[in-house]
């Protein structure tokens, strides 16, 4: 299993990334799945967002994603897995995180791309401030992140 | 001996900044406890020891008493958001 993590405050271009995983996979993969993670413009609770900043540890984020991945290795049959995460200021409609999963068969990339995101969303070090309308907070995982995890 | 103290996101807004350098006398986490003690005001401080406040030693969580070495990165961590 080839793996990638990237952790930049750089945009990403899917149909770049896309070309790229094919292209390492060769004749191999019979599936790839892609997940992008966008900043909506409002919260649950409908108040609005205007501002994401997202900060990470340099070195320990990437080692616990890499972590995430390695896990999704087992218990996937994987041939590639490429991860892309945003920090910095982002806003609304950004794109903030992509995960690229290519495998031989489509469950084996489905379910990793699902697992590799539930849980990047718990486990993977970064802090989240959010600015809006009531005002700027820190962030928490939400109640339904850690029961998304905990299912697996 | 000196270890490099680092804080993050919350922490780092508490306490002002994102680091410190200090000269221990006590190379374990609770000199450090004890020095950032002398150096913070009261509202850092309790931010510090905050329930799920975690620290990190040369990037590895630590947990109860732990020996430094010279150079060591020290970093206090807010409970983490996730991606």
């Amino acid at each position: 299993m080839r793996v990638d993590v990237q952790v930049r405050e750089a945009d990403f271009d899917l149909a770049v990334e896309w070309a790229a995983c094919r292209a390492r996979c060769g004749g191999r993969a019979g599936a790839v799945v892609a997940f992008g993670g966008l900043v909506r413009d409002q919260r649950d609770d409908g108040d609005g967002v205007r501002e994401l900043r997202l900060e990470h540890y340099p070195g320990m984020t990437e080692a616990s994603i890499e972590r995430i991945v390695a896990r999704a290795g087992e218990r996937w049959r994987l041939l590639d897995v490429s991860v892309i995460h945003r920090v910095g200021r982002l806003r609304p409609r950004d794109q903030i995180v992509l995960v690229l999963v290519a495998s031989s068969h489509r469950p084996d990339a489905f379910a990793a791309a699902e697992f590799l995101m539930d849980h990047l969303k718990t486990e993977a070090v970064f802090w989240k401030k959010e600015s809006g309308d009531s005002g700027a907070a820190w962030l928490a995982p939400t109640v339904r992140d850690r029961e998304r995890q905990a299912a697996w | 001996m000196v270890v490099r103290v680092r804080f993050f996101a919350s922490l780092r807004e508490d306490v002002g900044r994102d680091g410190v350098d200090l000269a221990l006398a006590d190379a374990t986490l609770d000199g450090v406890r004890g020095a950032l003690a002398e150096l913070l005001d009261a509202a850092a401080r309790r931010s510090l020891a905050a329930p799920g406040v975690r620290v990190a030693v040369n990037q590895a969580i630590v947990d109860g008493a732990v020996a430094l070495r010279d150079g060591d990165e020290v970093a206090f961590l807010p409970p983490i958001t996730g991606g």
